[in-house]
Order: structure tokens, then C-alpha cells, then sequence
């Protein structure tokens, strides 16, 4: 097991070093049209032959997972601080805040996101490039994931207020806050780093489903979901193999993750 | 011997070649691709009703989907007064619904009533509603009946096509029909069965009663993928409508499948929006209000890449408001705009921009930039993903946002929050007056600046004008010239930016026989009471 965690940090760290290179890497431009080579198949010019306008796959790969990976990391740090924030003071004050942040969360964690990301998506101002709009389709994502690590980081917020050594701390005369910060926050590390990874590929899967509903990262901009919305249909079925790069690429950086967080220090 | 041997074989040649080799019975089997939200026919509006309406629905006159004129159907004749306000019908004696109710001129006289009631706001009814006034129905016999309208209607002859008539007396009221089926068995959500009209008047050259099939199963399924799947294993016995994608598909496994009827009605068409009071930029509003802006942009547009890759060589580049497939008022002397981004640079000159850098200002340098907004429909995205590479190459800066139906719809309708937009334009109809409440400046359709007080611009009062007068000649040449003259202003001045007409595609499996498909809808099943099945495919199935 300990090589396959060490194959799958190799792996991700290869896909991301790639992405991250993209500019230098790409044989091309990820939204320029070779409109003579419409569905080309692989060839030297083209990797992975180009897509249904003619742009070059290869490229579109390199600089979608560039956005994949680089965003959906950033929106699952902004939902696990969130819920180490929320989760964290509410399990540490207990008592009738506990209660009523718990219950804001299970209100929060009821709402239909799709139908909210589509009314904030139609409120946004048109004239955004599509690096803003990726940037905001993340944020959205983070500020609308953190509930579910909350619940949980507030459980475990709850066992160390009435763990031993907290009550030890109190009696040696420590206070709220640095109670907080010195004995609390420290032991909540673990659970908010598991959900800090758990989150990744679950906010890549959604921007997935996001692009497959049209609603995700607007064009020429490839992301992922956009890469994956060509798969959705029967015309794809019988295709090029090539069509699946984009899908067993997102399968295995999805699986490395989860092979990382077997990592004991990550697990709770 | 021989002489008998050869009689018989000549008699079978002569009955296969004069189309006996039709054989009634069996069931015709396709999908519908939502539930029909209602099965009175003066109500319907959604594409599955009016689907079940054309099925089961008798009409006084039917417009032949092959040669686009009108004929008749349960009124063997007709007549329209020289002041164009009166039309009168005669009848086909001694017909009957499909519960036997016999039918009647005062089963006109009802349907028309029920169309034109104010409580019932018929949207078959808008058809008949062009000037203020009651129509007045004359019922003179069981055969014989006069429809007079408040003012001269121009061609609408051609309406009556969607007016399917309803039984005055009928205990079973709307589910009464006149058609070769009848609604049989709705089981809402997954299918709707149709039976044979017992009552059909409508007989072959053999005298066999129409129609073929004994019944029609409408099985209720969103997903194309699915209904392609269901062609391919021989559950359904067609497509109507297929996208071209599809199309390669199947035709790549098996060519006999599909049919691509030609160039529709339809077309994929752009828009700018000029409402004065849109919470856009003045300076945006001012390039919009330029037609040498609109010309530009659509001289720099490359149409013909459009049809050959989006739509895979099933389409055509447009030419203006009416299709070249709509034989009668198509204007010929018109060409499609030729791409030509050198020409494009020149109009922009003229208006006043400067092309510099690979980036084009305007003459209080702002970089043009704009956002074309579209529906989530693959080949609209597809389209302005074009138009973001061919408008780049005049330094325009395009940003494609897809949104939801719902908010696209009130954005365009109430709030003009949007700077362009693109859609498409299905068009059922082949007569101009159809287009009133697009072309009136006046008109909440008038997209482009709707519901104006007064017209806004010079071309735009002249298309009013035009319109009107078209609407209420009866001389078809004059409406031709009339509505030649609005199609030259549109296509000059080009308040819509029409893209690209996209053939009429479908795919029809091979045990279906008489299957003559068409560009008007319904494509395939155009002459449903003529279709049958090749029994000796069909057992396969």
C-alpha cells in the first residue's frame, strides 16, 4: 500500500507539474480553432487529435486540469476553513450555540445547491472573462461546501471541550481564547486536513456536473467538466478512443487522492 | 397455362407497383420527447400537443408538407370574398367523428367560436385575431358555412391548416376527433397509445380505409441518446428530428436510416441589443445603434465554416428572415453576406473605430468588447465559440455566457440586460403574417428594441409600413413585393444577424413504408394516414 501511495504522489505531482507548465508544454492554443481539422485523429501535430471545432485535445487536457486542480484545491481550502471556523467555535462553546449553529448547518446543508448556483450564475454580471468566471464558479463552490466538514469538525470540537485535558487546561487557569487557539484548534488539524482532501475531487465532480449542465466554466476556457460534457452524449460512445483521455485522467488523479488520504496522519 | 401463369404474375406487378404492398394493421411506434400538456386542440401550443393535434385532429384545409399548398380535407372546396374578409366553405357530406357523432357545418361554427373566446386565449386562435372586431359565422346547410372576419385576413386560408375541428354535440367533447386516430390510452409520464378512427373518411386508391396503421404508441423520453437507441434496436420505427451529430452517427452504421430533407425553416440567428433604456453602456448602445457596426460584425462572421463544422454540412449559410426553402416568399435577388473581415474593417472605419494592436476602439478608444449570451444548446455554444475566433481577427473581444432558459427569457424581456444574443427561429409557418409581432416595431417580439411607441429609426417605420400593407392585400404577387422590400431592409440593415438554415434531418427505419420526409413538421409523419408497415421487415422487429 505504501507504493501505491507513493506511485499516486508521483502521479499527481506529474499531472500537476505538466498543467502547471502548460504555456511551455502545449503545442498550442487551447481555444484556437484549426477549423480545417475538425475530430482529426492523433497525429504528430496533435497528441490527441482536436475536438469537434478543431482545437488541438492535447492543449485543452494540459490547461484544463490546470484549472481543475489548481481551483478545486483552492475552493476545498475555502470550504474546510469555513467549517473549521463554524464547526470549530460551535463545538467548543457547546450549549445553545452549538444548537443553533448545528441547526443553521442542516438548513444550509438542505438547500438545493444546483437551483442556487443557477440563480447566482444568472446574476452575475455578463462581461466577465472566463477566468473570472472559473475563479467565481470555485468560490461559489467553497462558500457553498463547508457545512458538511463543519458538522464533523464540530462533533470532534465537542470531545476535546470534554476531554481531560482541556478540563485540565481550564483548571491551570487557561482562557477562552487560548484555550482555543493552544489546546483545540491544534487537535482539530487532523480532521480539517482529511476534509480538506476528501473535498477536492468532490468539488472537481461538481464543476463536472456544472460543465455537463452548461453552467460551469464558460468558453474558450477548458476545464474538466467541459472536457467530460463531450463524453455525455451517444454520438461519443463508438468514438476515437482519445475522446476518454480526459476521463480516466480525472479517474486517476480522483483515485490518487483517495489513495493519499490513507496516509494515517491525514486519517481521523 | 402459361398465359394464366403470366396473367397472375402481371396482376401481382400491378398490384405491388400501385402501392397495395401497403398492409394495414400493426402499430406505428415513436417518441415524444415531452408530455402533451393538454388534448384540446384550440389550447395547444407545446410541440407534443400540437404533434397529438395533427394525429387526431380533422382540419377544414391541410397544407400538403411536399408541395406547400393548401388542399382539402374536410371541406371539399372553398372560396374567399373579393374584399378578402369572407371565407366560405363546402363541407364533405355524411363524415363522423370518431365516437360516430355525425359531423356538421355547426361543428365549425363551435370550433371558431371556442378559438376566438376571449376566456379561453387560444394560441390557434392569435392566428385569426389580426384586427379588433367579432367574426361572425354563417352556418347556410350541414354543409355549407362563411367565416367573415372584421378585416381582410391575407392568406389565411393556410391558417385553418392547425384548426382541427371539434364536435358540437359529442358527449366525449374534444376527444371527439375527425382524424385518422384517436387518443386511446394516456398514461402521462411514460406513453400515450392512439387508435385507428373508426369513422376515417379517407380511403386509398384501392378503396381501403385510411389509415394503415391500427395504432400509433407515443412513448414519453427526453433523452435523444436513448431514442437513437431504441431506432437502432427496432422499438421505434423513427426519428423526426435529428441533430447532426446524430445523423453522421447513424448514418456512418447504417445509411438507409436517415433522410436529410434539405434546408428548413429554421434558422440560427444573433442579435444586438438596442433598448434605449438597457442597463448597458451609452458608448455600447452607440455601436449597437450603428448598422455599419451590424454589418461588420456580420461580414466577419464565416458562415459557411459554421454550417461545414457545427452543423456537419447540414445546413446553409443564411440569407436574411426567410429561408430558401420557403419556395414562394423566399426573396431571390438576396445573397448570403460573404465573410469578408477586410470589408468588416472598412464599415468599422467608417464608424468611426480603429483597428490598432490586434485591438479595435472605438473614437473614445474603448476596446470593443462584448457578451453574447445563449441558451445551454451545444450547437449554439458551438456557434459563438466560432464567432469569438472570427471576431477576434477584427480585434473584438466576445465573452460567451450560457445561461439558463428562464433567465435568458427575462433578461431579454423584461430587465435588456444583455449586450447580443443568439438563438434559434423555428418557423411552422410559410406566411409572412405569422411574422407580425417580430417585424412591428411595436411588437413585444420586435427583439431587437420591442414595444416602441413610435419607430425608433426610418427603416424600421418602413417595415411597419410594409408589413401592414402586405397584411391586408389579398393579391399574393403584391405581398410578394411588399414583403421582397422587407427582407432587402433586413437583410441591409440587419437588426437580426441571421447565421446560418439547418437541413430538416431524420432517421426512419426500414420497415416503414410511404415514407416521403419533408422540411415542414411534422417531417416524417406528414401523411401518418398513408404510412404502413413492410410486414416482412417488421417481423424482425
Amino acid at each position: 500500500m505504501k507504493w501505491a501511495r507513493i506511485l499516486a504522489i508521483v502521479f499527481l505531482v506529474t499531472v500537476a507539474s505538466a498543467s502547471l507548465l502548460a504555456n511551455f508544454v502545449a503545442p498550442a492554443s487551447y481555444a484556437y480553432q484549426f477549423r480545417e481539422e475538425p475530430d482529426a485523429s492523433l497525429s504528430r501535430h496533435h497528441l490527441l487529435g482536436t475536438d469537434d471545432l478543431g482545437r488541438d485535445r492535447f492543449s485543452r487536457l494540459l490547461y484544463g486540469t490546470r484549472v481543475s486542480l489548481l481551483l478545486a484545491p483552492a475552493a476545498s481550502l475555502l470550504a474546510s476553513l469555513l467549517g473549521l471556523l463554524i464547526g470549530g467555535l460551535a463545538g467548543f462553546a457547546g450549549g445553545w450555540i452549538e444548537r443553533l449553529v448545528m441547526s443553521a448547518t442542516d438548513l444550509f446543508l438542505s438547500l438545493p445547491w444546483l437551483f442556487l448556483l443557477l440563480t447566482v450564475r444568472a446574476v452575475l454580471p455578463l462581461n466577465v472573462s472566463p477566468l473570472i468566471s472559473v475563479t467565481i464558479t470555485f468560490a461559489l463552490l467553497g462558500c457553498l461546501g463547508w457545512a458538511g466538514a463543519a458538522r464533523m469538525i464540530c462533533a470532534d470540537a465537542r470531545s476535546i471541550r470534554e476531554s481531560e485535558f482541556v478540563l485540565l487546561a481550564r483548571a491551570s487557569g487557561n482562557g477562552g481564547l487560548r484555550l482555543l487557539w493552544r489546546h483545540v484548534l491544534p487537535n482539530l488539524r487532523a480532521i480539517a486536513l482529511a476534509q480538506f482532501w476528501i473535498s477536492i475531487p468532490v468539488f472537481i465532480i461538481t464543476e463536472a456536473n456544472l460543465g455537463i449542465l452548461g453552467l460551469g466554466i464558460t468558453e474558450p476556457l477548458p476545464s474538466w467538466g467541459g472536457l467530460l460534457r463531450n463524453l455525455q452524449s451517444y454520438t461519443a460512445i463508438t468514438g476515437e478512443p482519445v475522446q476518454f483521455v480526459p476521463l480516466i485522467l480525472f479517474v486517476a488523479v480522483v483515485g490518487s487522492f483517495h489513495l493519499v488520504l490513507h496516509d494515517k496522519e491525514l486519517t481521523v | 397455362m402459361k398465359n394464366n401463369f403470366t396473367l397472375r404474375l402481371l396482376l401481382t406487378v400491378f398490384v405491388f407497383a400501385s402501392g397495395a404492398l401497403a398492409q394495414s394493421g400493426g402499430e406505428l411506434r415513436f417518441v415524444l420527447h415531452s408530455e402533451p400538456k393538454t388534448f384540446n386542440p384550440v389550447l395547444m401550443e407545446d410541440d407534443s400537443s400540437e404533434s397529438i393535434r395533427y394525429m387526431t385532429g380533422g382540419v377544414l384545409i391541410r397544407v400538403n408538407r411536399q408541395t406547400q399548398q393548401p388542399t382539402p380535407e374536410l371541406a371539399q372546396s372553398w372560396k374567399v370574398s373579393k374584399d378578402g374578409r369572407t371565407i366560405s366553405f363546402e363541407l364533405r357530406p355524411d363524415l363522423r367523428f370518431s365516437d360516430g357523432t355525425p359531423f356538421s357545418a355547426d361543428d365549425v361554427a363551435f370550433t371558431m367560436k371556442q378559438l376566438m373566446d376571449p376566456a379561453l386565449h387560444s394560441p390557434t386562435g392569435d392566428m385569426f385575431r389580426s384586427s379588433q372586431g367579432q367574426m361572425q359565422v354563417n352556418v347556410s346547410s350541414p354543409t355549407r358555412v362563411s367565416i367573415t372576419f372584421s378585416a381582410p385576413i391575407a392568406d389565411s386560408v393556410k391558417s385553418f391548416d392547425q384548426v382541427a375541428i371539434m364536435s358540437a354535440k359529442s358527449p366525449q367533447k374534444e376527444m371527439a376527433v375527425l382524424g385518422p386516430f384517436y387518443v386511446a390510452e394516456d398514461k402521462p409520464g411514460a406513453y400515450i397509445i392512439l387508435k385507428r378512427n373508426p369513422y376515417y373518411w379517407k380511403h386509398d386508391a384501392q378503396g381501403r380505409q385510411l389509415p394503415y396503421f391500427n395504432s400509433v404508441r407515443l412513448d414519453i423520453l427526453q433523452s435523444q441518446d436513448t431514442e437513437i437507441l431504441r431506432l437502432v434496436h427496432g422499438q421505434i420505427d423513427f426519428i423526426n428530428s435529428l441533430s447532426p451529430d446524430y445523423y453522421d452517427k447513424l448514418e456512418a452504421e447504417n445509411p438507409a436510416l436517415v433522410h436529410d430533407a434539405g434546408v428548413s425553416l429554421d434558422s440560427e440567428f444573433m442579435w444586438f441589443n438596442q433598448v434605449p433604456g438597457a442597463p448597458i453602456p451609452n458608448y455600447k448602445k452607440a455601436w449597437f445603434a450603428s448598422t455599419n457596426f451590424r454589418r461588420a460584425i456580420s461580414e466577419a462572421i464565416n458562415r459557411p465554416d459554421m454550417a461545414r463544422i457545427v452543423f456537419k454540412g447540414h445546413a446553409q449559410p443564411a440569407v436574411g428572415v426567410v429561408s430558401p426553402a420557403n419556395k414562394f416568399w423566399f426573396n431571390s435577388q438576396l445573397r448570403p453576406h460573404p465573410f469578408d473581415q477586410k470589408s468588416a474593417l472598412a464599415r468599422l472605419r467608417q464608424a468611426g473605430f480603429v483597428f490598432q494592436d490586434g485591438t479595435l476602439k472605438d473614437r473614445d478608444s474603448h476596446a470593443v468588447e462584448f457578451s453574447i449570451v445563449t441558451n445551454a444548446n451545444k450547437n449554439r455554444e458551438r456557434l459563438a465559440t466560432l464567432i469569438q475566433q472570427d471576431l477576434a481577427g477584427i480585434g473584438i473581444k466576445i465573452n460567451v455566457v450560457t445561461l439558463d432558459f428562464p433567465s435568458l427569457i427575462d433578461r431579454m424581456t423584461n430587465s435588456y440586460n444583455y449586450e447580443a444574443c443568439l438563438l434559434g427561429f423555428v418557423n411552422d409557418d410559410l406566411d409572412p403574417n405569422s411574422e407580425m409581432n417580430v417585424w412591428l416595431s411595436s411588437s413585444e417580439n420586435h427583439q431587437w428594441d420591442p414595444k416602441q411607441k413610435t419607430p425608433a429609426t426610418p427603416w424600421e417605420a418602413e417595415i411597419d409600413k410594409l408589413m401592414r400593407e402586405q397584411a391586408s392585400t389579398l393579391d399574393q404577387n403584391k405581398r410578394k413585393k411588399y414583403y421582397d422590400k422587407v427582407q432587402q431592409i433586413v437583410w441591409e440593415q440587419e437588426p437580426f444577424i441571421y447565421l446560418i438554415n439547418h437541413d430538416a434531418l431524420s432517421a426512419v427505419s426500414p420497415t416503414l413504408q410511404n415514407v416521403h420526409p419533408t422540411i415542414l413538421r411534422p417531417q416524417v409523419y406528414w401523411n401518418i394516414d398513408e404510412l404502413s408497415l413492410n410486414q416482412q421487415l417488421a417481423r424482425n422487429r
